[in-house]
């Protein structure tokens, strides 16, 4: 018998601030949080903006020495204060409880991209013995489970996903099915991500993957809009608690909403361009509500993978319309990358994070500069205004490079 | 120099000058575990101009013994 699985506990560290209060406020505000880059000159770059996390200091979210900071790449220390907060908004207590049965699983697409930098100058500037003994522990891309395990002393599953832009989506259906399976009671999952750094950006921006719309930073991610021209970078961490049902009940926790189902496919076509009709994708949301049990006229909203480029858009709405059928000519569909830009493999547990505020507060987010919608883009994208409305079930959206398609289902307790 | 070395020891194992002495062990009192010591050891390297072999950071187990190493090495 499968046990039901539930969120207790949010947090994120983003552009649009590292409450998640203050977050959801601007989301649904429609404020964008994509600006000029500050960490670093870019003024030589093709692309000079993203969603910056700004002025982040680890310490002022979480009790830590210096010299323990200095060891963890800033992709780990988002995801340190966004899992302290994940674990203070759930009220549960790690010290007490079989610590075997708590888990973590935090993916990132990339890893730590600023520490390989940093070590890569040092490297060729002052020679090996320069390097940082920290270094390697600092850039796995299990680094910042691994810190989180280490910090909460959770001794069950610790593990880590790299699933591109899909990574946090897969780490959070990964530890649903962990607690389903009765190998965990409760899990901290989500994805972080840390690569709005020189190499990046230069490497995205070579891609022709980016908006290059430099001069209006915070119109440039546009999804579903007829201008839209590329992603945004964008940095941060959106991490939860996920916990099994009666274990959350019998401590009174507070739970926010049910995951209900996960999908996953792959496209097995490119690298990293999206099947043109969505086809991978479109399996991974008939699998997620398969395994819901549910049918797809019982979705609510869809928090869109939506990630603003003139092909992925596209494909998407081909595939939620070959899912959906009827019910996506009236059943409302956003994409919050559009106020965010895309933290890549953290997006999924941003939106994940969003998906389970729109249950909670019954507002589906909007997706903002929607002026002029593509023709091809044709759903209700719940353009530029949040939008109060009944929210039953949730599906979240998230593809990656590599070809990888992940699927959540949310619900309401 | 001694003032230096405490300095270089408070800061990079984040304790306070005043619970660091001649006597304190790197590992025992100040917490350090083996990765704080490289990175000890690269910090008195820059500091002081001297050159500290893989094999000689393990004969540095207290606070005085690195006293004494780097101001043998700086007047070898």
């Amino acid at each position: 018998m499968l046990k039901r699985v539930v969120v207790t506990g949010l947090g994120v560290v983003t552009s649009l601030g590292c409450e998640v209060s203050e977050f959801w406020d601007s989301i649904c505000a429609a404020k964008s949080g994509v600006s000029k880059i500050r960490r670093f000159d870019c003024s030589n770059f093709k692309v000079q903006f993203g969603g910056e996390v700004q002025n982040f200091e680890l310490t002022e979210h979480m009790d830590l020495l210096e010299k323990d900071v200095r060891r963890l790449d800033r992709f780990v220390q988002f995801a340190m204060a966004a899992a302290q907060k994940a674990i203070t908004d759930s009220g549960i207590d790690f010290a007490s409880g079989d610590p075997y049965l708590h888990g973590v699983l935090v993916g990132s697409g990339i890893g730590g991209l600023n520490e390989i930098e940093q070590q890569h100058s040092i490297l060729f500037d002052r020679g090996p013995t320069r390097v940082s003994p920290l270094m390697i522990p600092k850039l796995m891309v299990n680094a910042a489970s691994g810190n989180i395990s280490v910090r909460w002393k959770l001794k069950g599953p610790n593990s880590a996903v790299a699933t591109a832009c899909a990574s946090a989506t897969n780490a959070i259906g990964d530890a649903y099915r962990l607690i389903q399976h009765g190998q965990a009671k409760v899990m901290v999952t989500g994805g972080s991500e840390a690569a709005v750094t020189p190499m990046g950006l230069s490497g995205f921006a070579r891609m022709q993957a980016l908006s290059t719309r430099n001069d209006a930073p915070e119109a440039a991610s546009r999804p579903f809009d007829v201008d839209r021209d590329g992603f945004v970078m964008a940095e941060g961490a959106g991490i939860c608690v996920l916990e099994e049902y009666e274990h959350a009940r019998s401590r009174g926790a507070n739970i926010v909403a049910e995951v209900l189902g996960y999908g996953m496919s792959a496209d097995g076509s490119h690298m990293t361009a999206p099947d043109p009709e969505g086809r991978g994708a479109a399996r991974a949301m008939q699998g997620a509500l398969n395994d819901a049990e549910i049918s797809a006229d019982s979705i609510s909203y869809v928090n869109a993978h939506g990630t603003s480029t003139p092909l992925g858009d596209k494909a998407e709405t081909m595939a939620i319309k070959s899912v959906y059928g009827n019910h996506s000519r009236t059943m409302p569909v956003s994409s919050t990358k559009s106020q965010l830009g895309h933290l890549l493999g953290a997006s999924g547990g941003v939106e994940f994070v969003i998906s389970s505020l729109a249950i909670r507060d019954q507002i589906a987010p909007p997706t903002i500069n929607l002026d002029h919608p593509d023709e091809a883009c044709d759903l209700d994208y719940v353009p530029n205004e949040a939008r109060r409305m009944q929210i039953d079930r949730v599906m979240t959206n998230s593809f990656g490079f590599g070809g990888h398609n992940a699927c959540l289902i949310l619900g309401k307790v | 120099m001694e003032d230096k070395i405490i300095s270089i020891v408070s800061e990079q194992l984040s304790v306070s000058k005043d619970e660091i002495s001649r006597e304190s062990n790197f590992i025992d009192d100040l917490q350090a575990d083996s990765l704080d010591l490289v990175e000890l050891g690269m910090k008195f390297e820059e500091e002081f101009g001297v050159s500290i072999p893989d094999e000689d950071y393990e004969t540095m187990k207290t606070v005085g013994d690195a006293i004494d190493y780097i101001k043998q090495r700086e007047n070898a």
